[in-house]
């Protein structure tokens, strides 16, 4: 067996970490717990000594990557450079033995930054408050469009139960408002890729709660008919949603309050530098213009004759959607990344990405179709149709293809309006060396498409694993090792 | 890959269902196309006997490991038979999407529906001119 | 300061490339009208060295150097250095979503481990691979027993299960056209006969044992009638106290749902943590989250991958069973490697240890005049204890004595301004036990 789990490395009896101390025998069974309640038989875990352990997990970290391994040009994930300073940051253990339910009085440094840095996101998206409650960017969807919901009940309004939401949205945007009771309508995007104005006009009626919108969109491209689009919305009584996955292009250079947005999420994840871990933890909080200020979840933290506390006693709140304040050693990271950045750094940030994305457009421009040949912003998408076509080659084939030639891909088949989609975000963090390699990379692809398509087929060829049977995961389902 | 031929005395839709008509009540399924398109079938979500199916509307789900389509009815009535071996023999519809893959057996509510459906040529031109967009 | 690696040249290099003048024209799609004139209003920035003096001085005004007798949700455990070493290698948390499986085993492998371990300490069948924190991972049980049981319309929570989860709940479901209903506690537990009464035409029931009172529930008692009546159970558990209380999917929970804290994850004032949520295996293509499966390439060898995916929004969109999609991964793979390190013995004896101190403590405390437990029920490692003054008083003189004495009831939700909850880990030594007796004795004579 190459790559043993835990389970099938266990030996009974072997030790690691021992609770009660060394050479300590347990002191029999629990007082006070009853019979009845007790476990009958121990839980099955596996047994390994510290070695086996610490071998285990580093041969699982060599079989991943990561973005300190390599250029990771994942569309609208923003998988920037996460700075070590950060993470030093948020070791500190004045930082991580702190209890949530710890006397405000002794929770100043934490309530101060957390304060701080609600402050900072409201400024950087022109917003009058911010919750850091949600965990994710799916999470602020949900809680945005519960604020917008909210708003519309107290105005008596609460027919509107429609979202509009264009068919090149991230597949969340849909999810959250049905999580949230809402019907959505899509929105046509026109041939330049932006939202159709005239479909907009159409659709937008009086059982329209909000336009749930993405800017600059998933194409890369800013939505130039923004502030049109939320006057008209404005006009009818609904609001603007704004998904802030891909906020790095506009740090600095434009805030989503001043077009007309109400309630914006944000990615710390993805913009503002924290670590994506493998899939979380990632912290998505959500900016409100001033009329939804009131409905923000609580716990808010409030300021009262100089000392920080936790205000609970907010009568027109959602509530919660996370317990306590939300993934606070994760907002400690983005609190660290601004101050390290200021208002210069991030304008130059955004200038950096936008650059990286155009110089790799206009690079791979004369080797894969490019379906909206214009400037973009922080990402650009090119269609693998072509290579469909002439080699059967698809974008799944070129996606393996760059693994083997040590890049992680980009995304693939998204957005929905682009068949067999490349998105690529470079980011800022990375140099003219990297985006040329990769360039490279991908024109080799677009050649052995032609002189070998089954080798892209069968790519890739360098990993521990190739390609793995999905089906088979889903008809003989094992899910665990039992 | 589809052992059937596309049978002349059917009815389709353009989102690919099928309708075979008997006397009141009515066959319904999916096309060879679907399920091509579809590849990997993993899950097949239907309604119970008794349910009622309206034209245009969705009456269950049909799941392959990256995509999950409805499956919607072409005509209106209420659910007599269902299917049930399919569940565990998808491979069954695959081969045979006209004959031994039928889904579920209606007693149609509104027969005249019927009219607004699709012959075979019909259904074939749609089918060509899906396959020039695509 | 920035991350952009970017000298004039390469700068130059690039515009010349793309065919614009200057890094400005990029933005011309961007309205006059919008366009920043003035930079933002945010504080100068600051180089590394200073950054870390500065939040050291930050932390510095936090009190981390309080012994804690803290819990409601969030426990004091040790957690041995390896777990650190091993979840801040690079190649884990700079890593994405593994949705490219071949350069992703590591992690795919660990999320397997991590749900396999999950449903062996919860006694059930499947388990995904996290989610936000226990609060949302029950709200997300009860939608999914919502969804499971359209005709009915309503859901049900013992009083007992954590305040803050109850209020997460009721946002979950503010739009859903579900009924939520929450069950009083009678002397600190559950009431079968109220329960039950409530269960009748519930879709799902969520019950917390320990509860946050830290009392221990008589699952059997509680979960039969909800099936009688036709509903699915929801166990909310510690999951630190699985290792001497009974595994929920033994009692007949059809669901667990919990606060993965107290498995190697910091306090951190609150997060990240993670929510574990398992249940039974006619659920799965129900479950919210990502699951990972095991399978194998052409070469016959094993691999990992996300699988069921066609639950989850990339795409079913609006018709997913939930729309999360980053969830706590991290934070599982910290899971994954402290159960690792404690082994079966170990996660029992993290129990047992815990349990017998704060049960020493406990004895203790009721000793001391004015100080009583407020109910009479078996606990695990955390107890109610009703003081001679309000227990805020109680904390802040405590405080000054370098003692955390525990979360005040009133505060919480959960009790009257004399209650104090008070909970013990192994991590607590005796000195500092008897220390705190001490302090208490002294404070309040």
């Amino acid at each position: 067996m190459d790559h043993p789990t835990l389970f099938e490395k266990s030996r009974p009896g072997r030790r690691a970490h021992r609770p009660l101390g060394p050479g300590a025998a347990p002191s029999g069974e629990a007082p006070g717990i009853p019979e009845k309640a007790r476990r009958q038989t121990p839980a099955s875990l596996p047994a390994l000594s510290e070695l086996d352990v610490v071998r285990h997990f580093t041969a699982l970290s060599r079989r991943n990557v990561g973005i300190d391994s390599t250029f990771y040009p994942l569309g609208s994930c923003t998988m920037k450079y996460n700075p070590k300073v950060n993470e030093a940051v948020a070791s500190l253990p004045g930082f991580t033995r702190v209890h949530p339910y710890q006397p405000a009085g002794t929770a100043q440094g934490w309530l101060g930054l957390l304060k701080e840095l609600e402050g900072f996101l409201a400024e950087i998206g022109g917003f009058h408050a911010v919750t850091l409650q949600p965990a994710a960017g799916a999470h602020g969807e949900l809680t945005g469009l519960l604020l917008i919901r909210a708003r519309h009940q107290e105005a008596g309004e609460d027919r509107r139960n429609i979202v509009l939401v264009p068919d090149s949205a991230h597949g969340t945007n849909p999810a959250s408002c049905t999580l949230s009771g809402f019907k959505t309508r899509v929105l046509q995007s026109d041939k330049r890729g932006l939202v159709d104005v005239s479909d907009l006009e159409k659709k937008a009626g009086d059982d329209t709660a909000a336009l749930m919108l993405t800017n600059p969109n998933t194409l890369g491209l800013f939505e130039e008919d923004v502030c049109r689009m939320a006057e008209l919305l404005h006009d009818r009584g609904a609001l603007v949603y704004m998904d802030g996955a891909n906020l790095n292009a506009l740090l600095g250079k434009a805030r989503p309050g001043d077009f007309g947005v109400d309630v914006m999420h944000y990615n710390l994840h993805k913009t503002f530098s924290t670590p994506h871990g493998g899939g979380g933890p990632g912290s998505g909080p959500v900016g409100v213009a001033e009329g939804l200020a009131d409905f923000l979840p609580v716990p808010r933290i409030v300021d009262r004759d100089g000392s920080l506390a936790l205000w609970w006693d907010a009568p027109r709140s959602i509530g919660q959607v996370r317990s306590f304040l939300g993934n606070a050693g994760v907002a400690l990271k983005a609190y660290a990344y601004l101050r390290r950045l200021g208002a210069k750094g991030l304008a130059e940030t955004a200038e950096g990405a936008v650059l990286n994305a155009n110089y790799l457009m206009a690079r791979l421009k004369a080797t894969y179709h490019l379906p909206f040949d214009r400037t973009c912003m922080h990402e650009c998408v090119f269609s693998a149709r072509p290579l469909v076509k002439k080699h059967g080659v698809r974008a799944l084939d070129v996606a393996k293809g760059l693994i083997d030639r040590g890049f992680h891909p980009p995304t693939v088949y998204f957005p929905l309006v682009v068949p067999e989609a490349l998105m690529i975000e470079p980011t800022e963090t990375e140099s003219r060396e990297t985006l040329d390699a990769f360039v490279e990379a991908l024109e080799d692809i677009a050649r052995t498409a032609v002189s070998d398509p089954d080798a892209l087929r069968a790519a890739p060829r360098t990993t521990p694993v190739g390609r793995l049977d999905e089906v088979r995961a889903v008809k003989e389902p094992r899910l665990r090792q039992t | 890959m589809s052992n059937d031929k596309r049978p002349g005395d059917l009815k389709y839709t353009k989102s690919h269902e099928w309708a075979r008509i008997e006397e009141g009540e009515a066959w319904i399924g999916i096309s060879d196309f679907a399920v091509e398109h579809l590849s990997d079938l993993t899950f097949l979500d239907l309604p119970e006997v008794g349910e009622e199916v309206s034209a245009g509307e969705s009456f269950g789900e049909i799941e392959s490991v990256k995509a999950v389509a409805d499956l919607n009815a072409p005509l209106s009535g209420e659910v007599v038979e269902v299917n049930t071996e399919l569940a565990d023999n998808l491979e069954m519809l695959a081969e045979s999407p006209f004959e031994k893959g039928w889904l579920i057996k209606i007693r149609m509510s509104a027969p005249s529906e019927a009219e607004s459906l699709l012959g075979l040529e019909a259904y074939e031109e749609q089918i060509r001119k899906e396959e020039e967009e695509g | 300061m920035t991350y952009v690696p970017h000298t004039d040249e390469d700068r130059a290099k690039m515009l010349k490339a793309i065919g614009v003048d200057s890094v400005d024209d990029l933005f011309a799609s961007l309205p006059d009208s919008v366009r920043l004139r003035a930079p933002l209003d945010l504080p100068p920035p600051v180089g590394e060295a200073d950054l870390l003096r500065g939040m050291a001085a930050r932390a510095g005004r936090n009190r981390a150097d309080l012994v804690s007798f803290l819990g409601a949700g969030h426990y004091d455990h040790f957690i041995p250095p390896a777990v650190d070493a091993l979840a801040n290698r690079a190649e884990f948390y700079t890593a994405y979503t593994p949705y490219q499986p071949e350069i992703s085993q590591g992690i795919l492998q660990a999320f397997f481990e991590y749900q396999s371990m999950i449903c062996e300490i919860t006694g059930l069948e499947v388990s995904n691979a996290s989610m936000y924190d226990g609060a949302s991972a029950l709200a997300e049980a009860l939608v999914l027993c919502a969804n499971a049981k359209k005709k009915r319309k309503r859901i049900v929570l013992s009083e007992g299960v954590h305040p803050e989860y109850r209020r997460v709940v009721r946002t979950y479901f503010r739009h859903l056209d579900v009924e939520v209903v929450e069950v009083p506690l009678r002397d600190g537990l559950c009431d079968p006969a109220r329960l039950a009464d409530q269960a009748r035409g519930a879709s799902g029931v969520a019950v917390q044992s320990p509860n946050v009172l830290g009392f221990i529930e008589d699952a059997a008692s509680l979960i039969e009638p909800v099936h009688q009546a036709g509903g699915l159970f929801v166990s909310v558990v510690d999951p630190v106290s699985l290792g001497v209380l009974e595994a929920p999917g033994v009692q007949g929970a059809d669901f667990a749902v919990g606060d993965g804290q107290p498995l190697g994850c910091p306090v951190s004032f609150g997060g990240p943590h993670f929510g574990f949520l398992a249940g039974r295996k006619a659920f799965v293509r129900k479950l919210p989250g990502r699951i990972v499966g095991a399978t194998v390439d052409e070469e016959n060898r094993r691999g990992f991958v996300l699988t069921f995916q066609t639950r989850e929004q990339h795409i079913r969109r609006e018709k997913a069973t939930s729309n999360i999609c980053t969830n706590q991964g991290l934070m599982a793979l910290r899971a994954a490697v402290y159960l690792a390190l404690l082994g079966p013995e170990g996660f029992s004896e993290v129990a047992s240890e815990s349990a017998r101190k704060a049960h020493r403590l406990a004895e203790a405390l009721k000793a001391l005049p004015g100080f009583s437990l407020l109910h009479d029920a078996p606990f695990f490692r955390e107890f109610p204890v009703s003081c001679p003054v309000p227990a805020r008083r109680v904390v802040d003189r405590l405080v000054q004595a370098g003692y955390l004495a525990g979360v005040p009831l009133d505060a919480l939700g959960a009790g009257p301004e004399e209650g104090l909850l008070v909970a013990v880990t192994e991590n607590r030594t005796e000195a500092e036990i008897d220390g705190f007796v001490e302090a208490l004795t002294k404070a309040f004579p």
